[in-house]
């Protein structure tokens, strides 16, 4: 302890994204040798904070940030990942940054290997100098010793379990000599249950040998376990910051789901009755392969005419439910609709057996961005349905019926308040949220039994979000269809859902109606949740 | 011994043979084909052993200038036509100034270098705009650079560009003739020092150069460059994330490729005596591609090995199968029509192989994701 004072300390922190704020006022200390829990849903702000100390492009290129950020005393402000790295800050990301080809000691040293003298160098420079295998070896065993999980310093990268992989990545942070900070995202997330044990053990050494660390999870009872402080993130504000000896689970959780008003609409909507519980969509045992939303075995049932909710956190899987049952990604397992098994992995079908997907990628699933607005608002049924066309010489010929396109585009477009000059204008030059509403009013052209809304409200303002949610409301009280809503907005899901289920590791959670406190809803994601 | 069995075993299984068929399909094609035109083609094991040996030392180098951009992930560099045509310059002077035997051959190579790294640089910084599509790129380039050497060429030189030789000069004054005939520095290289093995001359200068190169390669891979090229290879950003320069690098990698390509072409012509001043380096880029892939390499993936066999199995297929078509059908443009036909359907199927193979790859990593 040669310094006095925090190793790190945060003092009114503040960003804005083109005037949304995202981080308000954020202070908090980390001291030399405390582990810190920083926790929230996703959007909260830790990625944001995450990059301001990073000094990462996206800030600077953002009109950088308020507040100031001090390291070991110093004012600090990284202009680039290097500096804050040649700092003694270090990084374990969420996905690996691991080069697949080379091998766990080749990785630790990546671009920091020892290296032999030989006369080129002289001439062209100190690239050209060899590098130092057996030094290379040592320093690599060296920094995997440290972490006390016994990894073949020789294997490649490719053929590693993940856990593997996660252990190489820590280790290439502590193999720099100067290593203070040692910050980490979701490092248990792709872990066995014993590898995160391990894991969490060697971190509380690190920490005993003076490393501050500050780990990012939303797995409460590991939070618990190992941290000496915690920071709850909502909304961009810190809400909870306590030393983890005064605080629960429950506390936790609560914070983290935040404004525990609930909204008063969702309790009368979740008392709609249910006059005959017909099940319209039955799922079971689904495997989906979508990168970053793999799918492991997940069953549940949709009632006929309910609106049910699909919540958790990004990358649990949520997404892929969706995506695999209308075909969009490789899936397995059984899925009944309307009692009739479907035959899973073609869009094709799904659309002809009436189910309808907005999906979350609206600019490369969901618009011909290129084209005018009425086409794409009858593109699908005009595809699926043969809706909108006028045949000639007996079916031989058929053209557009650009009469019908323009009629209903307009009914849309008024009901939707789509701001737009006319049918015609490229979709492209529309705002997210107008964007937004076209793909709705695509699905709702095709006049769905069931349709799928993926992150119907993501990036679009806060006008367009009241609409989209009031028009998925009415579609399903007027026209009876089912609606399953795949969101991260948990608030959002519990005012206009009846259910929810919530997706973790790639399995569901736990289902429970919208009115559930948020305590319930925080505990499901956060892993501690009880199964029901 | 148990244990040993079990291991062959293990490997033994079809899973794995229909791996490794479907990694070596290029190849295996080239030798079934080539083992059916050989006895149709009469000729030799002598005739076939000399010439292949003269195909050898005339294309390796050529080849292996191919290596360095794979390594940095840069795919096959199409480019390498640009060094070819810097080498070519360097002969044409050397050719001009009457400067005969080794020295003549060293002192063009001497002269094409600064071109070549100058013609490499702008062709590793056009490259880096097109990330993720070097090898079409490289293509076009290379169809660029053609009209910008015919215009030095046809109408710089002899008009801008002092040429002293009336022989080299287009009769109307200005503009190298088509062909130039490289009879001082012939073969310098090659029978420098030389003796026969049986009946085939082996011209040891050159094969020692060519040795010397298959070293470099192995050396540089050790290199902190080399390194570098490889993380390059496999992750642009994970490179950059750990701090090296992943664009300097892309482009030291094709300035290296451009240099020893117009090395390659210099031995190349010295070999073959003749300078098409204006088709030359054309094919070459291609037919270097064809020989790499045929032996085996991916766009990937390329190894020293691979050099050589291709460059065996490749010429093989164009000594033989001339003389093959026309003692089958009595028609040598056959064979001839067979050569190009083969060429560009190598380079075709390697790349769908090689697309497919990754596909097939990636399943295979996911196939635990996939339920049961």
């Amino acid at each position: 302890m040669t310094t006095s004072g925090p190793l790190l300390q945060v003092e009114g922190v503040s960003k804005d994204f083109f005037g949304t704020n995202v981080l308000s006022d954020i202070n908090f200390n980390l001291e030399k040798g405390e582990i810190l829990g920083l926790v929230g849903e996703n959007g909260a702000g830790k990625s944001t904070l995450m990059n301001i100390l990073f000094g990462m492009k996206v800030i600077s290129s953002t009109g950088g940030y308020s507040g100031q950020i001090l390291f070991e005393g110093k004012q600090t402000s990284f202009k680039n990942p290097l500096e804050a790295l040649n700092s003694g800050i270090g990084m374990v990301h969420q996905e690996f940054s691991l080069i697949p080809g080379l091998t766990a000691t080749e990785n630790i040293l990546l671009n920091s290997e020892p290296t032999r003298y030989n006369f080129l160098t002289e001439l062209f420079g100190p690239r050209l100098s060899t590098l130092d295998r057996y030094e290379m070896q040592i320093r690599a065993i060296a920094a995997i010793n440290k972490l006390g999980f016994r990894l073949d310093q020789d294997m490649l990268v490719s053929q590693m379990p993940v856990g593997h992989k996660q252990f190489t990545e820590i280790s290439r942070e502590l193999d720099r000599k100067n290593i203070k900070l040692l910050v980490l995202d979701e490092p248990t997330a792709v872990l066995t249950e014993s590898e995160a044990q391990i894991l969490l053990k060697s971190l509380k050494t690190l920490a005993s040998d003076g490393i501050g660390i500050i780990i990012i999870s939303h797995r409460l009872s590991e939070i618990m376990d190992i941290t000496d402080k915690v920071v709850v993130l909502c909304d961009g504000k810190i809400i909870h910051t306590s030393k983890t000896s005064d605080t629960t689970v429950d506390k936790i959780a609560e914070c983290m789901v935040g404004r525990s008003g609930v909204l008063e609409s969702s309790k009368a909507h979740a008392q709609k009755e249910q006059a005959q519980k017909e099940i319209i969509l039955k799922v079971e045992n689904l495997w989906v392969d979508m990168p970053g939303e793999h799918i492991e075995d997940v069953s549940f049932d949709v009632i006929r005419g309910e609106i049910f909710g699909i919540g958790g956190l990004a990358g649990q899987g949520k997404l892929g439910i969706p995506n695999g049952i209308m075909g969009y990604f490789e899936s397995g397992g059984n899925v009944y609709f309307s009692g009739k098994k479907c035959n899973l992995g073609n869009p094709r079908e799904a659309l002809d057996q009436e189910m309808a997907f907005v999906s979350e990628d609206r600019k490369g699933v969901g618009l011909l961005l290129d084209e005018p607005i009425d086409w794409n608002i009858v593109f699908t049924a005009m595809q699926t349905k043969d809706q909108f066309l006028k045949s000639y010489l007996w079916g031989l010929i058929k053209w557009r019926d650009s009469k019908a396109m323009s009629k209903v585009s307009k009914q849309y477009i008024n009901e939707l308040e789509i701001k737009c000059l006319n049918e015609w204008q490229h979709v492209r030059q529309l705002s997210g949220g107008n964007q937004q509403k076209i793909c709705l009013a695509k699905a709702f052209v095709l006049d769905p039994k069931l349709l799928f809304v993926s992150e119907p409200t993501r990036g679009i303002d806060v006008g367009a979000k009241s609409i989209v949610l009031d028009t998925l409301r009415k579609i399903n009280k007027q026209k009876g269809t089912t609606i399953i809503m795949v969101s991260s907005e948990l608030e959002e899901m519990r005012g206009i859902c009846d259910r929810i289920a919530i997706v973790d590791k790639g399995k569901i959670a736990g289902i429970l109606p919208a009115d559930s406190s948020s305590i319930s809803f925080g505990k499901l994601m956060a892993g501690v949740g009880e199964t029901l | 011994m148990t244990t040993k069995n079990l291991q062959l075993k293990k490997l033994l299984t079809l899973d794995n043979a229909a791996h490794l068929l479907m990694r070596n399909t290029v190849p295996i094609l080239f030798i079934l084909i080539s083992a059916m035109a050989i006895p149709l083609s009469e000729f030799s094991f002598s005739y076939l052993s000399q010439e292949l040996m003269t195909r050898l030392i005339r294309n390796s180098f050529l080849v292996l200038s191919l290596l360095i951009p794979i390594i940095a992930g840069m795919g096959l560099n199409f480019g390498m036509v640009l060094g070819a045509m810097a080498g070519q310059v360097g002969l044409i002077f050397v050719t001009d100034w009457n400067i005969v035997g080794m020295p003549g051959v060293f002192l063009a190579m001497i002269i094409s270098t600064p071109l070549a790294i100058l013609l490499g640089l702008i062709c590793g910084i056009i490259l880096n705009k097109a990330s993720g599509k070097e090898m079409v790129t490289g293509f076009v380039l290379a169809f660029f650079a053609q009209g910008v050497y015919q215009l030095v060429v046809l109408y710089g030189m002899g008009a801008i560009i002092p040429i002293e030789r009336l022989t080299l000069v287009l009769s109307r004054g200005y503009g190298i003739r088509n062909t130039v005939n490289l009879i001082g520095i012939r073969s310098s290289l090659d029978s420098a020092i030389s003796f026969d093995l049986g009946p085939v001359p082996i011209p040891v200068v050159t094969l020692f150069i060519i040795a010397l190169f298959c070293l470099f390669v192995v050396w540089f891979r050790k290199t902190k460059l080399g390194q570098d090229m490889k993380a390059i290879g496999q992750d642009m950003h994970v490179a950059e994330a750990a701090g090296i320069r992943v664009l300097r690098t892309r482009i030291i990698s094709i300035i290296i490729s451009t240099v020893l390509a117009c090395w390659g072409q210099i031995i190349y012509l010295q070999n073959m005596g003749t300078l098409n001043t204006y088709n030359s380096h054309e094919q070459i880029g291609m037919f270097s591609i064809a020989a790499l892939l045929v032996g085996g390499a991916t766009v990937s993936k390329a190894q020293i090995s691979h050099v050589f066999v291709g460059v065996i199995l490749f010429h093989l297929m164009f000594i033989v199968s001339p003389m093959a078509g026309k003692n089958l059908i009595g028609s040598a443009m056959l064979g001839e029509y067979f050569r190009g036909f083969v060429t560009y359907g190598v380079i075709s199927a390697a790349l769908v192989v090689h697309a497919w193979t990754r596909f097939k790859t990636n399943q295979r990593q996911r196939q635990h994701l996939r339920g049961n």
